[in-house]
């Protein structure tokens, strides 16, 4: 793998690859001393234009683990507000010799100009720009669901047969975006839930079907049930009314969260919005796989930064 | 004292071939086996005379952007292009809303030498969409302002907008809009649609233009102005166009070179050589705009050639400028677009990037094209050639274009600006011979 931009080109068989080297990853993340050598050597830099404190210490544990020298470099600013450009940076982790970049960025694409602009020669990981992807998140959620529905048998297997309702703001997702690709690409079916306002236009071209109501969409029975984060923003600009209206809507409450079926989980990628899109129940639950999430994501990001640093990159291909 | 030049056998837009006799700025004979004694001799076998093309959208961003272009580079770019006159977009710093920058403007494409360089004026102060510019003296002032535009941004107050229709008749203006309705566009990165959503890129309604198309038909209509609409880009525009003229309102619109050969799938790349505005919509609209082109529906092609620096594209999609450079490349792209596919004859591009675009701005020696007695602005053109753009094609100051390592048909060999060569085998004449040559009427 040469970089890791999203998860819409992935097929069934490189995403299943790179869970199952995560599944090797989540051993050594139960032994005594969680460390491997694979990437002794290497560094790795966590580019971030943009705070996110709980994607930034989850690479950086990960390339840790791999022993990889990591570099954090909280970047202020952008081309937009006249801070460092993305060139002038790119090129400064290049001259420092960064063999992998982890960028967050604000602009969605910014990723893909990082890995075709010829600025730097590093291998690019996507972790999360603007409003278009966030592959290792998808593919954490995938793992999350895997492990949840197989558990040993888990190697191998794609998520044929599963069901997945993703509920909330998918206009503004990049979390949603990869995982509607992902997850269909691994054959769950998925529904997307949301007020009208903040479905994207073309939806109806994805592979996916579309509810407004949650309540119908829960009248079907569902494996998963993933909530979106609602951005404060988004409260002052139209797209719903009030705060508790959507809460009431489009809310994972109490007592939604008591119709669901025995088996059925709760996802959510952090962070919560208690008592908005998820009630302090449900995300309390037995059901709820928030913090399973998190610790998979370790395992999730050694096996992305393994397969892009491993081997001199003889997978180009 | 101004040259004389003998064109020997060019075609004609009718067919046939033709001798040019080009005397004291005008074009004094036609017809076969011409000479003059010290004319300079064009061999012109093969060659499309075109006359000279005229555009009515150009960013020349003098003052205030002459990082991106001048007066200067942009007429140098634009006769490379086998223009010889070009309307300059009034949002420059400071803006082209009073007479002194608009004079100033209009000089320095006097002084510059290559082509006619006709200032548009503001409709509103600073562009700022809250008060009138000063039209009139804009109109009486040297540079007699004909056409008159806050393009890059809409002129979206309604009550302003009819103002403005109403105003500009005392002085035979023209309002162009900027059709693009605020508030539908805020943040807007690209067109809003099935690409848009998975590229996460905040979308550019095509509504938000054919509002704003609709309203100020229906203005022109009801205070009885003509107006023009800049840079059509969607399917639905064309319709709203089409149905204004069948209900015989005064209205004219323009479409792009680029609209008219490029579609938004090219965005996937992130590539913000490709970010523009408004922007590059479905392939659907594409195939709309050439037929509307073609029936007449949109009156004329622009190019709306707006240079940037490098740093305003080697960025993130979302940092980089709107805007391509184009004039170079126009009549390529309108060939590989329109002529080759079909829709337009070479008669029908040097009605639309010619007279008609002259016509619209009240500029005077378009009229009749190539015929004796008329001004000698023309263009000799190879439609048999083909060629790779690279940046050295680029005449302007900036190479902000999107057809860069493309293939395009045809060449410009020559143009003739008020019967002065600007443009020699394909090259550039240098300005101090241009200078040399002198006016063409004293």
């Amino acid at each position: 793998m040469r970089h890791l931009l999203s998860t819409r080109h992935l097929s069934r068989d490189e995403a299943v690859a790179i869970l199952d080297v995560a599944e090797d990853m989540a051993d050594v993340s139960t032994r005594e001393i969680k460390k491997l050598p694979a990437l002794r050597g290497k560094t790795v830099v966590n580019l971030f234009f943009e705070d996110s404190t709980r994607t930034r210490i989850s690479f950086e544990a990960a390339a840790k683990r791999l022993s990889a020298d990591v570099i954090n470099f909280a970047a202020k600013g952008s081309s937009v507000s006249k801070g460092e450009s993305l060139k002038d940076t790119a090129q400064t982790l290049a001259a420092i010799g960064a063999d992998a970049v982890v960028v967050r960025h604000g602009a969605s694409g910014a990723p893909q100009v990082l890995a075709t602009s010829g600025w730097i020669d590093a291998g690019v990981v996507n972790a999360g720009d603007g409003t278009h992807e966030h592959p290792t998140q998808a593919l954490l959620d995938a793992f999350t669901i895997r492990r949840r529905f197989f558990g040993a048998d888990a190697r191998g297997r794609d998520l044929a047969g599963l069901s997945v309702v993703i509920v909330g703001d998918v206009l503004h997702s990049r979390v949603a975006r990869s995982n509607a690709w992902l997850l269909t690409t691994l054959g769950a079916e998925v529904r997307l839930v949301a007020p009208p306002t903040l479905l994207p236009v073309g939806v109806e071209t994805w592979p996916v079907t579309i509810d407004y109501s949650l309540d119908s969409a829960l009248a079907t029975p569902t494996d998963v049930v993933m909530m979106l984060r609602v951005q404060a923003e988004r409260m002052s600009a139209a797209f719903f009314p009030t705060a508790r209206e959507y809460a009431r809507l489009w809310g994972l409450d109490d007592e939604r969260l008591a119709r669901l079926d025995e088996g059925t989980i709760v996802m959510h990628p952090g962070p919560m919005n208690r008592g908005l899109e998820i009630s302090s129940g449900a995300a309390d639950s037995a059901r709820s796989t928030v913090l399973e999430q998190v610790s998979n994501g370790v395992s999730v990001r050694m096996a992305v930064l393994y397969l892009l640093l491993s081997g001199e990159r003889e997978d180009l291909a | 004292m101004s040259e004389s030049i003998v064109v020997k056998g060019a075609r004609l837009l009718g067919g046939g071939a033709t001798d040019l006799l080009v005397r004291d700025g005008v074009i004094a004979e036609m017809g076969s086996g011409l000479s003059e004694g010290g004319a300079r001799v064009i061999d012109a076998a093969g060659l499309i005379a075109l006359p000279g093309l005229v555009d009515l959208h150009t960013h020349l961003r003098e003052p205030g952007f002459e990082q991106s272009e001048t007066v200067l580079t942009g007429s140098r770019a634009a006769a490379a292009g086998g223009f010889t006159a070009v309307h300059a977009m009034a949002n420059t710093s400071p803006v082209a809303d009073t007479a002194g920058v608009v004079e100033q403007v209009a000089s320095l494409g006097d002084a510059a030498g290559y082509v006619t360089v006709r200032p548009v004026g503001a409709v509103t102060v600073g562009l700022n969409g809250e008060a009138l510019a000063e039209i009139g003296a804009m109109a009486r002032s040297r540079a007699a302002v004909r056409v008159f535009s806050d393009d890059g941004k809409c002129v979206s107050d309604p009550l302003l907008m009819r103002r403005a229709l109403e105003y500009v008749k005392a002085f035979d203006g023209v309002i162009a809009q900027h059709a693009q309705e605020p508030r539908l566009t805020e943040g807007a990165q690209m067109n809003e649609g099935i690409v848009s959503s998975e590229l996460g890129l905040a979308g550019w309604p095509a509504v938000a233009e054919e509002a704003i198309i609709a309203r100020d038909v229906l203005l022109a209509e009801h205070v009885g102005s003509r107006v023009h609409i800049c840079h059509l880009s969607t399917a639905g525009s064309v319709e709203v166009v089409r149905w204004a003229k069948s209900r015989g309102i005064a209205v004219t619109a323009e479409v792009t070179p680029h609209h008219l050969l490029l579609d938004e799938e090219l965005v996937r790349s992130y590539d913000a050589r490709y970010k523009v505005n408004p922007p590059l919509r479905r392939a659907e609209d594409v195939q709309a705009l050439r037929a509307g082109l073609a029936d007449g529906t949109i009156d004329i092609v622009a190019t709306d050639h707006a240079p940037h620096p490098a740093e305003d594209k080697d960025c993130e999609w979302s940092g980089a400028a709107f805007g391509m450079v184009g004039l170079e490349t126009a009549l390529s792209v309108v060939q590989a677009s329109v002529v080759d596919s079909g829709h337009l004859d070479w008669a029908d591009v040097a009605r639309v990037f010619s007279r008609i675009p002259a016509e619209i701005g009240r500029l005077s020696g378009y009229e009749r094209g190539i015929a004796v007695g008329a001004e000698a602005n023309f263009t000799l053109y190879d439609d048999t050639a083909s060629r790779v753009i690279e940046k050295g094609d680029l005449r302007g100051k900036s190479t902000n274009s999107p057809y860069l390592s493309l293939t395009l048909p045809g060449r410009v060999v020559t143009t003739v600006h008020s019967g002065r060569a600007t443009v020699l085998d394909g090259e550039l004449v240098d300005p101090d011979v241009l200078r040399s040559v002198g006016g063409p009427r004293g």
